[in-house]
């Protein structure tokens, strides 16, 4: 059983069973090791990928809901937001052990892509839904904000 | 940022095949690419040929010009990459940019850590006390060398060389060559038997900012983890442990699990039923259809509530002395004004972002492991102990670790046994095998913080003055049975007591006493240790007891704390930069301070909370204060303090494992809940200058932020808190 959608902006076909979920047909399927696996149960968003633009918790959404649709994974972030994102990530070393911040990054690319202007509460209800063990919360915030205020210029 | 790229992309490099290092001494790690988007897993790179330089076991440096700093300990997200590179990097007077990491291969002789004497491992927050002069003498022997082979090239006195990011010059005769011109000759040099090191004030990295080696990699998932581990035919295992702790397999069906269109194997292990499967989600599949019969007759059966009031009655009890000044009994019944309280703490899981997992590809003469792993020599031992070879058959790979907070490093291996045993049972084929835990299996899986049941009583003088302090903690051993059993004197595990015994305040009269307990709950050390309880029994309590005296609870720890400056120092600094004395909060709000020692590093806090109308609490602010020493990296040394506080304070507002009948109540962040980003305070960090030795700030600045926070919400309610979690209490 194969599902055909796009994948980073390239056409993929994912000869798997339609109920795997996404995350592990993105990282055993096509073989991109970005996205992370925390809880299996949409609690933590180390798995968060987009759908159509939209963050999603890829550890819930089975292989067949993507059907014919737009992912994208840390691997494909290209937009003037998402690089934002990562320059200001490098820039204020907010990663310490790292295994979230592929999810984090997710979110707050996601975020940036749909506010360039977000207050600290528009940040607390993008990203309470990823955890940080290392709790590098302060630095994600103030790279959201670092991010944001190059995308203005 | 564009100074911090290239060092951060060649940590990438080092983790790609034939990435330009030209060196005699074995790669322990090698990925290559294998054409987009697949990437593969390549296994150990050959060593190539050619005339790099290799001084001593701890950096090369290639003719390209790059260094390569070799890292005994595991990168965890506390920086040791970053610290390691840059106290060697500061000796040798290398361009930073040019400096990779790379993990060191599991060998006691030459990757010890000298605070655990002859064990390769990473804990206690000692990475960077423990390699602090080893890797300066490292980096000054291979910079001795570099000048030696300059002052031989160009014949000129050695002494009118110097160096400078990575080019020695002789100023006089206007020449200069890079390290990596200078490396093939530089390998034919003795290796100096002393080196005079640096003078503090030249320092260049230490003390200034290094970036972190590993950030763009962190920033763009190509930070290789455990779990992003693939190799040729390999496949993914989940082991289905027994429901209570020392349960075992009565028996098992697996005909509905081999059923499942990609599992391969299931096998029995010592530790449960391991299913094998082509990929994660068949063996998931494949155990949920598997069929075990447990034999509970030794499990622990117990509830952590009735294990909990077997410790209170045990507090009543007498204990081991862990430390007795003075008779402090005698004195808290002629005192004046009494005061007593008593906490409970509960078990606590580590729940690192990344599961636990571990990668073994077993044959019958050799075992290879790639793991975030964080005791290598143990694990290498327990390995082959379990594989039936001999240690130098079993190689070891450290990998990134996505967090540990102890977890990682525990003397049985239990997670690196489980996957050797599995690729045992599978048949010791060569066919690589990934353990996967799930994010279940970590928190019903054991090695927990232990639960602790402490009682305080003091007595103050009609004065106000602390006469007496009694202090009696119940628990498990975190270290008895263990390979550090030996830590054990007269009955005391040090670990259990720590920030007890050594309170630092100055009381005439002190007794602290120890019942060390034993339950079927396997137990193991947790970010900061002993001080994640004693800190918050001690530094809430005094400040009851200041509070008692009718004195401010900054003033009343200050004075007490002349015989400990550095302390004191904090203390104050923390004080001051709240702005205590200085600026009453409005109502609804508290202020709350706490100090603390661990493991050589003090630091203190003064919290500061919002108490809702409903009572919900937000802390809104932590300035915090810490002295670790000559500070290496203090970018670093904040970003441990915002972390620590962060998973501290998600343990004391909800981290909580409890037991019914045996049986672990959480199973995954819904129910075993974590500080989120909308709950992190917002955190200000001040470093003492210091020209001590360094000493550690992974796990520190977790200890005071509890009690702190305790303390202010006591300030803005006039309510304490005496059980952990304080979600228990409804407040959180």
């Amino acid at each position: 059983m194969s599902t055909t959608f796009t994948l980073n902006g390239k056409p993929a076909t994912l000869d798997a069973d339609p109920n795997m979920p996404l995350l592990w047909a993105i990282r055993e399927v096509a073989g991109l090791h970005g996205t992370k696996f925390g809880c299996g149960m949409a609690l933590c968003g180390a798995c968060t990928v987009h759908l159509d633009g939209k963050p999603i918790r890829s550890c819930v959404t089975p292989l067949s809901a993507v059907a014919g649709r737009q992912v994208t994974t840390i691997e494909g972030l290209a937009s003037k937001p998402a690089k934002a994102v990562q320059a200001a990530w490098v820039e204020l070393q907010v990663p310490q052990c790292g295994y979230c911040q592929s999810g984090q990054i997710m979110s707050a690319t996601a975020l940036l892509e749909a506010n360039a202007a977000p207050t600290d509460a528009d940040i607390d209800s993008a990203m309470s839904g990823n955890i940080c063990r290392c709790a590098t919360y302060t630095r994600i915030r103030a790279a959201i904000h670092a991010a944001a205020a190059t995308i203005k210029v | 940022m564009n100074t911090n790229a290239p060092a951060a992309r060649s940590t990438r490099r080092s983790f790609l095949k034939g990435a330009g290092t030209v060196t005699a001494v074995a790669l322990t790690i090698g990925f290559e690419w294998a054409g987009p988007p697949r990437r593969a897993f390549a296994g150990p790179a050959a060593p190539l040929p050619g005339a790099g330089f290799a001084p001593n076991a701890f950096v090369r440096i290639g003719t390209d010009g790059s260094i390569t700093v070799i890292a005994k300990h595991v990168e965890m997200g506390q920086g040791a990459y970053t610290g390691i590179a840059t106290v060697l990097a500061e000796e040798l007077d290398a361009d930073w940019t040019l400096v990779r990491v790379e993990s060191a291969p599991a060998d006691a002789k030459r990757y010890a850590n000298l605070a655990f004497g002859t064990i390769q491992g990473t804990g206690g927050s000692s990475a960077m006390a423990n390699s602090w002069t080893q890797l300066r003498e490292a980096g000054a022997k291979a910079r001795a060398m570099l000048l030696a082979a300059a002052a031989q090239e160009w014949k000129v006195p050695v002494a009118d060389l110097t160096a400078e990011k990575g080019i020695v010059y002789y100023a006089a005769g206007k020449r200069q060559a890079s390290f990596g011109s200078l490396a093939p000759l530089a390998a034919t040099m003795p290796v100096p038997e002393t080196v005079t090191l640096k003078d503090p004030k030249n320092f260049k990295l230490i003390g200034h900012h290094a970036p972190r080696v590993d950030a763009a990699a962190k920033s763009d998932g190509t930070a290789q983890f455990t779990l992003d581990v693939e190799l040729p035919g390999m496949l993914v295992a989940l082991l289905q442990r027994p429901p209570l702790f020392g349960a075992t397999v009565k028996s098992f069906d697996a005909a509905a699990a081999l059923a499942v269109p990609g599992v391969v194997k299931v096998v029995q292990v010592p530790g449960g039923v391991a299913v094998v499967a082509k990929g994660f989600w068949a063996a998931s599949q494949g155990r949920k259809a598997l069929k075990v019969e447990w034999d509970d007759a030794n499990a622990e059966k117990r509830s952590s509530a009735a294990i909990m009031a077997e410790y209170r009655h045990l507090a009543e009890q007498p204990g081991l002395a862990a430390r007795k000044d003075g008779d402090a009994a005698q004195a808290i019944k002629n005192a004046a004004h009494r005061v007593s309280a008593s906490y409970e703490f509960p078990y606590l899981a580590h729940a690192p972002m990344e599961p636990l997992d571990a990668v073994v590809k077993l044959t019958a003469n050799s075992c290879e492991i790639w793991a975030g792993d964080q005791f290598q020599t143990l694990d290498q031992a327990n390995a082959a102990r379990t594989a039936g070879l001999d240690p130098q058959q079993v190689s070891i790979h450290t990998l990134y670790a996505g967090g540990s907070f102890g977890r990682r490093a525990n003397v049985g291996s239990d997670y690196i046994v489980e996957a050797v045993s599995i690729a045992k049972a599978y048949g010791a084929d060569g066919t690589p095998i990934k353990l996967q835990w799930t994010r279940e299996d970590d928190i019903h899986g054991g090695l927990y913080r232990p639960m602790y049941f402490h009682k305080l009583e003091a007595g103050l003088t009609a004065n106000g003055e602390l006469a007496g302090w009694r202090h009696v903690i119940v628990g498990q051993s975190i270290m008895a049975g263990g390979a550090f059993a030996g830590m054990i004197k007269d009955g005391i595990d040090p670990t259990s007591v720590e920030g007890a015994s050594t309170i630092a305040y100055d009381i005439p009269n002190v007794d602290v006493e120890l019942s060390t307990t034993k339950t079927g709950v396997p137990v193991l050390w947790w970010r900061v240790v002993g001080t994640s309880h004693t800190a918050f029994a001690v530094e809430t309590f005094i400040d009851e007891v200041a509070h008692a005296a009718g004195q401010d609870p900054y003033a009343f720890r200050r004075k007490l704390l002349g015989a400990h400056p550095r302390m004191k120092a904090v203390l104050e600094l923390a004080a001051e930069k709240s702005g205590w004395s200085a600026k009453p909060l409005p109502k609804g709000k508290g202020r709350g301070i706490a100090v603390a020692e661990a493991f050589n590093t003090y630091v203190a806090q003064v919290a500061e909370v919002s108490v809702g109308a409903d009572g919900q609490v937000k802390v809104d602010r932590v300035v915090c204060a810490v002295d670790c020493g000559t500070p290496i990296n203090p970018d670093i040394i904040k970003a441990q303090m915002e972390g620590g506080i962060g998973f501290g304070l998600g343990a004391i507002l909800y981290g909580a494992i409890t037991m019914k009948d045996g049986r672990i109540e959480q199973d995954n962040f819904n129910s075993y809940r974590v500080l989120r980003f909308n709950e992190m305070p917002k955190v200000e960090v001040h470093i003492v200058a210091s020209a001590e030795a360094p000493t550690g700030v992974g796990e520190p600045g977790v200890a005071p932020v509890g009690p702190a926070v305790a303390n202010a919400i006591f300030a803005a309610t006039g309510k304490r808190h005496y059980v952990l979690p304080f979600s228990a209490a409804g407040t959180a």
